[in-house]
């Protein structure tokens, strides 16, 4: 291939990727390294890989099968309050585990919401334990993802092309086949992979829902191996199955994804010609009620139960929130810091390498966090004290899980500046840091602000690494909330959690808002 | 006007440059243990009065965390001191070659059971049970075949993941032998789910989701006399009770011998003693002098206790992890 002059230099691209590389494959083989002899999986293991398979694609099949009509019908309508249920479509995702399970089963639980009103009407209360309840689970926590990657998706299709549609007289099964399946084709693999790949690192979501053994995931066998067995060998070997697993996936849905090739607009304000019709509206208005009501009540439940403790909360809860949003903001710059060059690398790399660095860069939500911290222990222990360096740790680990969502925000949206503007810039001779400041970085505000939201998010709900490398007297947000429910108290770890909810959300809506300002999203 | 802002600074840098002069030990403990509404802070306190020394806390995770954190450490760890196991991972532990022995071997301790482990010294110990809401529950199970007959639905912990999950596997494993695996059979419809840990367990017991949780016998201690609730009560099972003996040890590598050995002989003394019963919410190893706290009598007492000796705990552990999980794997 012949080597051009690219506009902007790729090392730090480069960088980017190895770094990842080093997070994933490299704690893996740190912890493979530590092992002391080879031990060979049994027929556990490879029922928890079975049973991780199974609900992983049910998860990820169901999450985006919904999410395609909510984000179709959060694309075409405005309604007051939203912009609020955008912003709360962060929430669930980004809550820690034990709280979204409490919320959830205060809604689906046999002592829940909807069992007592069975329960009124002399009905059995809902069996919520089981396969079934694992993949409520699931898709509890990524529906809300999926429909906002795939709202990216539909607003990436310039205003020109739905009026062009409206003034051709196009129903809205045209408008679906010329305009919006072209953009699923585009969006939906993506998406469906970081959803699969979430799914097969559960653990405690699956353990707990799942009612018993019978949900038993890699993750948790892993865990199994560390702490039960001390096989560092087999955790090692189930992490490299997770990778693998993984890695197919994301061959597979690279190699189903079409760029959509929608083209250029003028970047007008959305408006939608020609959905005002009955039916669709009102369609539209019960998926979006139904979806809202599915996430809200158990956000709903967790404010109702976190509220009346809010207000004394111990100093040292709200020392550790601070801690906890000092992380979270450094972790969404590292996410942007890695996400850009990234993205810019994959767009710039022809044909399969850009695949490569793609399938790189979506690597660590494979990750088992436990083979990660592991990983990094083993590493750093020689050289130095892992526990003061806890939360850089914490916010680069994060930075690194984000990355695959910000990836699937931003390289779509790179490529599409590139195919639009590219050559407008080329001649201009717009390259390197000034193409990125007066090109690039405008353009992409709208994923870039995403990107940083969901990364401070998640890293503010983190207790993957931190739990590992735990220094005593610096204490992340969700590790207080587990130490107080380790000592009993209940309610004030009920008023941490929505503490915790309040800050994620309001990270997460201060990043994408600004993002989308301007952009009427 | 930042001048005190300042003046502060330095005098943190110099207090310090003052605690740096002091020896610290190090005592590798679990999370919970450290924690602001845990032991740690005033142990520490109590510790530093009399030690003049500084002693720090490392946490990870619970015992098997510890445990595992250890092995990755090694001889370079900079424990000095581990506290936290239990007496089902101390062969392992033993194993390791990492601890040294303790040397208090006239120690007597106010254990249900006689204590003769030359490398661990025991601090806490409390029998597992079945919590319950005794206004929602009224047919209290009186052991486990009435619990596998009834309809009630319990919350248990993984195994694999909580020490008190493996305590029950152990429990039911020590108290029926080859008859284990039917009574897991029974019990399988009994068991709502299986948590990671026991604080989501004892959540969604509390949530009113399942009719007991499994937790300790002083559990109800901490209802009555943090929150004036008597309504939370142990079942007490026929067969007897499972216990869990929490322990520490030196590390024989340690270059602060002597204030390793300081603080074992403070971690049995009353003062430490004392701290436990409200922070822990365990039994003291060795009753102080007060006495237990008031609430403490209203607890129930296990006719029987159970345990394996350590060094028959890991093969039991195995024996028992495979029954518990075909019986709940059908």
């Amino acid at each position: 291939m012949a080597r051009r002059a690219q506009p902007i230099g790729l090392w730090p691209g480069i960088v980017a990727a190895v770094l990842v590389l080093g997070l994933t494959f490299g704690t893996l083989g740190a912890v493979a390294w530590r092992a002391e002899d080879v031990s060979r999986l049994g027929p556990a293991d490879w029922a928890a890989i079975r049973f991780t398979l199974t609900q992983a694609l049910l998860s990820a099949t169901i999450s985006v099968a919904l999410a395609i009509p909510l984000a179709r019908a959060l694309a075409r309508r405005q309604f007051a309050g939203r912009s609020i249920l955008v912003t709360l479509l962060g929430a669930p995702f980004i809550l820690p585990v034990i709280v979204a399970v409490l919320g959830l089963l205060a809604v689906f639980g046999r002592n829940g919401l909807v069992s007592t009103v069975l329960g009124w009407v002399g009905l059995e209360p809902v069996q919520i334990y089981g396969l079934h309840g694992v993949v409520l689970a699931h898709v509890f926590f990524n529906l809300p993802l999926a429909t906002r990657l795939l709202l990216q998706g539909w607003l990436s299709i310039p205003a020109e092309r739905f009026r062009l549609a409206a003034s051709l007289g196009f129903t809205p099964g045209d408008i679906l086949r010329r305009l919006e399946v072209p953009m699923l084709r585009a969006m939906v693999p993506g998406a469906f992979l970081v959803i699969f790949l979430i799914c097969t690192t559960s653990f405690a979501v699956a353990l707990t829902l799942g009612g018993g053994p019978r949900a038993t995931t890699v993750e948790l066998a892993i865990y199994q191996a560390f702490r039960f067995e001390f096989d560092l060998s087999k955790a090692a070997q189930l992490a490299m199955i997770q990778f693998t697993i993984g890695g197919l996936a994301a061959a597979l849905a690279f190699r189903l994804a079409i760029p959509s090739g929608i083209g250029v607009g003028l970047d007008r304000p959305r408006q939608v010609w020609g959905v005002s019709t009955g039916p669709l509206r009102v369609q539209d208005t019960a998926i979006i009620t139904v979806a809202s009501l599915f996430l809200i009540a158990p956000l709903s439940m967790i404010v109702l139960r976190g509220l009346p403790g809010l207000f004394d909360l111990p100093i040292q809860v709200i020392e550790a929130t601070v801690r906890s949003a000092i992380v979270a903001l450094c972790s969404a710059a590292l996410t942007l810091l890695l996400a850009v060059p990234l993205a810019i690398l994959i767009n710039s790399s022809k044909g399969r390498r850009g695949a490569v660095v793609e399938a790189i860069g979506t690597l660590s939500i494979a990750a088992s966090p436990l083979v990660v911290g592991t990983g990094l222990f083993i590493l750093l222990f020689p050289l130095v004290n892992p526990v003061a360096l806890a939360l850089p740790i914490t916010a680069l680990v994060n930075a690194v899980m984000a990355l695959p969502f910000a990836l699937r925000a931003i390289t779509p949206a790179h490529r599409q500046i590139e195919a639009d503007f590219g050559r407008l810039a080329g001649s201009l001779g717009l390259t390197g840091w000034a193409r990125l400041r007066l090109l690039i970085l405008p353009r992409l505000r709208r994923p870039l602000g995403f990107a940083a939201g969901l990364s401070a998010a998640l890293s503010m709900g983190d207790l993957g690494v931190i739990a590992l490398f735990a220094d005593p007297d610096a204490a992340t947000l969700p590790l207080q909330l587990y130490r107080l429910m380790a000592a009993y108290r209940m309610q004030d770890a009920a008023a941490a959690a929505l503490l915790l909810l309040i800050c994620s959300l309001t990270l997460f809506w201060l990043f994408d808002h600004g993002g989308r300002l301007n952009a009427d999203a | 006007m930042n001048y005190p802002i300042i003046a502060a600074g330095f005098l943190a840098i110099a207090s310090t440059a003052v605690a740096q002069e002091k020896p610290v030990l190090t005592v590798m403990t679990y999370d919970s243990f450290v924690s602001e509404w845990g032991p740690g802070p005033a142990i520490e306190k109590a510790f530093e009065k009399v030690c003049i020394c500084d002693l720090k806390f490392v946490a990870a995770g619970d015992g098997a965390a510890l445990l595992a954190r250890l092995r990755l450490e090694g001889v370079r760890t900079e424990a000095d001191v581990v506290l936290g196991l239990d007496t089902n991972l101390t062969t392992a532990a033993a194993a390791t070659g990492l601890f040294g022995l303790h040397g208090r071997d006239e120690a007597a301790f106010d254990l249900p059971v006689t204590w003769d482990d030359p490398m661990f010294l025991p601090y806490d110990w409390g029998y597992f049970a079945f919590v319950y809401d005794k206004t929602k529950l009224a047919d209290v199970p009186k052991d486990f075949a009435e619990l596998a007959a009834s309809d009630l639905k319990i919350v248990i912990q993984d195994p694999r993941s909580s020490t008190p999950g493996l305590g029950l596997l152990l429990w039911v494993e020590a108290a029926y032998g080859d008859k284990a695996p039917e009574i897991w059979a029974g019990l399988a419809d009994n068991v709502l789910t299986v948590t990671k840990g026991w604080s989501e367990a004892y959540g969604l017991f509390l949530e009113g989701e399942a009719d007991m949780a499994l937790s300790y016998t002083t559990s109800p201690a901490y209802h009555l006399i943090a929150e004036e609730d008597d309504s939370k009560v142990a079942a007490a099972f026929t067969e007897g009770h499972y216990l869990q003996i929490e322990v520490a040890a030196k590390i024989a590598s340690s270059d602060q011998q002597e204030l390793a050995d300081q603080f074992l002989d403070f971690m049995i003394s009353d003062k430490f003693q004392g701290i436990i019963p409200t922070t822990n919410w365990m039994y003291p190893a060795n009753t102080p002098s007060g006495g237990l706290p008031k609430g403490f009598e209203t607890l129930i007492t296990p006719e029987t206790a159970l345990i394996y000796p350590a060094n028959e705990a890991v093969e039991a552990r195995d024996r028992a992890l495979k029954t518990w999980l075909d019986a709940l794997s059908q």
